[in-house]
């Protein structure tokens, strides 16, 4: 169930350039259960700035009653959230929107775990919870550069994880795409967060394969009723249109127009 | 005795408290949070005859206490809302004001005959200046006599009270408010948004696709109080406030400025409890002042 509730922060630190990790200790924690599913955070107490930022959840921990978020601090409203210290508290919304379906992957099966930059995070509750289920995981993680890249020792815990910079400075260079084609991965399932570009040469990378794709778009209200987080469906699909925070954040391929 | 309660043409509201048009959808999302008995009333989605698309996105953005939006009236049109949205309302006790737009006259006419009829429908709010459609909004609302017209067209055909939603993107507010008064038009709402333009840093270019959208929030409040202060001088007929409203003090304001009852807009967005939250601190606030009820508040700015 959808709750608003002041949580009390636990943890927070910078763990790469603009990166934080926050953990949040709160009652919300136990409504979160599925991967890719978001949280829509007032940083102020004031109008300014006025919206509600969306923010994915990267990890969930029901039993200390906390849950964990990656984010860039970059504009207005996450630098002030970056301010934040253990103790003080934060006004979140949650869980929002349909995550990651962990059911699409079998026990025994291999996923094939796409992210880039700041769209990674959600997809480690996702290994997590793959993992438990007894299906391997196979990470690839795209970043700028070797100061943004963030989570590499949590994701190889959990499976191959291998990582590509833009600018070659770690890992491979190049985008996640062109380490996928020399890998040529067997997997079963993929799953993807990160910017447009990537997930449409993911799409056309894996024609024949069974994927989810989460998005981003701006958001007024976060829960499906002013219509500003909308996008453009394909002609597969029936409806004009579907809502991003209400109806996604993660779609199946095929279903958003790319 | 009801200290909240405030009567107006059509409507007997236990509070003056209505989520405003475009910020609550058909109520289905709030429902899930709480109990939409609760409220005064609700302005639901603008409706139009035919299924409306919307503006590509982005559609909204942020700006210094406010927000730019330009959903251009996306609405699942007339036929569904009064085959699924309106019958499912009628399960909560809340009277509903339905915001009617349209291209041309005509439009306007067919949809308010329609869901007037609906036994929930209790109002309409006639949406004659919303600033981000191409045709069918703003322009009825700019010109006086154009809307003095529409305004009668409608009352002609609908079965409930009609209330205008002025546009604040004009010289004369009070001009316009006159002229539909002179209409035939129930009551006024107002303010609906004003146009405004964000510019992306990096690149110049506006950061709405749209390029303008609607500002609403607490920026538009002290454009929305001044309006509703000198309109409500000038005419006979209720108004229905709205701009920037985020609290009890909020509220106050309004209607010591003229208004009867108010609209909360983009501060569900803020808050998506800031309805119920409005509704229970306002006893709290008469108290202060001092006030049996609300409806001595009412136009104390003038007195
Ligand atoms: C479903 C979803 C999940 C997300 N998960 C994460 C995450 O886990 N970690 C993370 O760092 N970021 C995430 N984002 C992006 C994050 O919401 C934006 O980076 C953040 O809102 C920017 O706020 P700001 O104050 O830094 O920027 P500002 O530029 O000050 O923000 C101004 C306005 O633009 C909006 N905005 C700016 N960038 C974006 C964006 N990329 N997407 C949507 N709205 C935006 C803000 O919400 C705000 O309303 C997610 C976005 C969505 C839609
Ligand atoms: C996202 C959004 C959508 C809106 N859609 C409509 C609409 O469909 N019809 C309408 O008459 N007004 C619409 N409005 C205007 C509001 O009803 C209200 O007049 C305005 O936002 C000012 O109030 P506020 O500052 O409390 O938001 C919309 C406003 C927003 C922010
Ligand atoms: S943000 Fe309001 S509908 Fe998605």
């Amino acid at each position: 169930m959808i709750k608003q509730e002041r949580m009390k922060v636990v943890r927070h630190k910078q763990i790469a350039d603009d990166i934080f990790e926050l953990t949040l200790i709160g009652q919300l924690s136990l409504e979160m259960k599925q991967p890719g599913q978001f949280v829509h955070i007032r940083v102020s107490d004031s109008f300014e700035p006025l919206l509600r930022r969306p923010i994915s959840i990267c990890s969930i921990d029901p039993e200390h009653m906390e849950f964990t978020m990656l984010y860039r601090a970059g504009g207005r409203g996450t630098k002030i959230l970056s301010l934040k210290q253990p103790g003080d508290e934060v006004d979140v919304l949650g869980p929002l929107g349909n995550g990651f379906p962990v059911e699409e992957a079998e026990t025994g099966e291999t996923a094939l775990l796409v992210g880039g930059g700041i769209g990674v995070p959600p997809l480690y509750e996702l290994s997590k919870q793959l993992n438990a289920k007894g299906v391997r995981t196979i990470h690839v993680l795209g970043f700028q550069s070797i100061n943004n890249v963030f989570y590499e020792k949590q994701f190889s815990e959990l499976g191959d994880t291998y990582i590509v910079t833009a600018d070659g400075s770690y890992g491979s260079k190049g985008f996640v795409t062109d380490l996928l084609a020399q890998l040529n991965p067997e997997f079963n399932v993929f799953y993807s967060c990160g910017p447009i570009p990537m997930l449409k040469a993911l799409e056309q990378a894996f024609p024949d394969k069974k994927g989810f794709l989460s998005f981003e778009e701006r958001m007024g209200c976060g829960i499906g009723a002013c219509y500003a987080c909308v996008c453009e469906t394909t002609d597969a699909v029936a409806k004009d249109y579907l809502k991003i925070c209400s109806d996604g954040p993660v779609f199946p391929r095929g279903v958003v127009a790319l | 005795m009801n200290r909240l309660q405030v009567d107006l043409p059509g409507l007997t509201l236990k509070n003056p408290i209505i989520p405003a048009s475009g910020c609550f959808g058909f109520g289905q999302e709030y429902a899930k949070l709480y109990d939409l008995s609760k409220l005064g009333a609700i302005m639901i989605k603008a409706t139009t005859l035919e299924t409306r698309k919307g503006n590509p996105t982005p559609r909204v953005a942020e700006t210094s206490s406010g927000m730019l939006n330009a959903i251009g009236l996306q609405n699942p049109g007339l036929a569904h809302v009064m085959e699924y949205e309106l019958p499912w309302l009628e399960q909560y006790d809340v009277p509903i004001i339905a915001n009617v737009a349209g291209t041309e006259t005509a439009d306007y006419v067919a949809v308010a005959e329609k869901i007037s009829t609906a036994p929930n429908v209790k109002a309409l709010e006639l949406n004659i200046s919303c600033p981000n459609v191409k045709c069918g909004g703003i322009q009825f609302g700019t010109d006086a006599k154009t809307a003095s017209e529409l305004t009668a067209a409608v009352k002609a055909v609908s079965n409930v009270p009609v209330y205008v939603k002025l546009s604040p993107n004009v010289t004369n507010i009070g001009e316009i408010a006159k002229a539909v008064e002179a209409g035939g038009a129930d009551g006024l709402t107002m303010i609906n948004t004003l146009i405004g333009m964000r510019l992306n840093p990096i690149t110049g270019k506006p950061v709405i696709a749209n390029g303008t959208g609607g500002l609403s929030g607490p920026a538009v409040k002290p454009v929305a109080i001044r309006m509703v202060y000198d309109v409500s001088q000038q005419v006979k007929i209720p108004i229905i406030g709205m701009g920037g409203i985020t609290n009890a003090e909020d509220v106050i304001d309004f209607l010591s400025a003229g208004a009867s009852a108010v609209a909360v807009g983009t501060a569900n967005f803020v808050d998506p409890f800031v309805c119920p939250n409005i509704i229970d601190a306002l006893p709290h606030k008469l108290d202060e002042l001092a006030c049996e009820k609300l409806t001595d508040i009412m136009g104390r700015s003038h007195r």
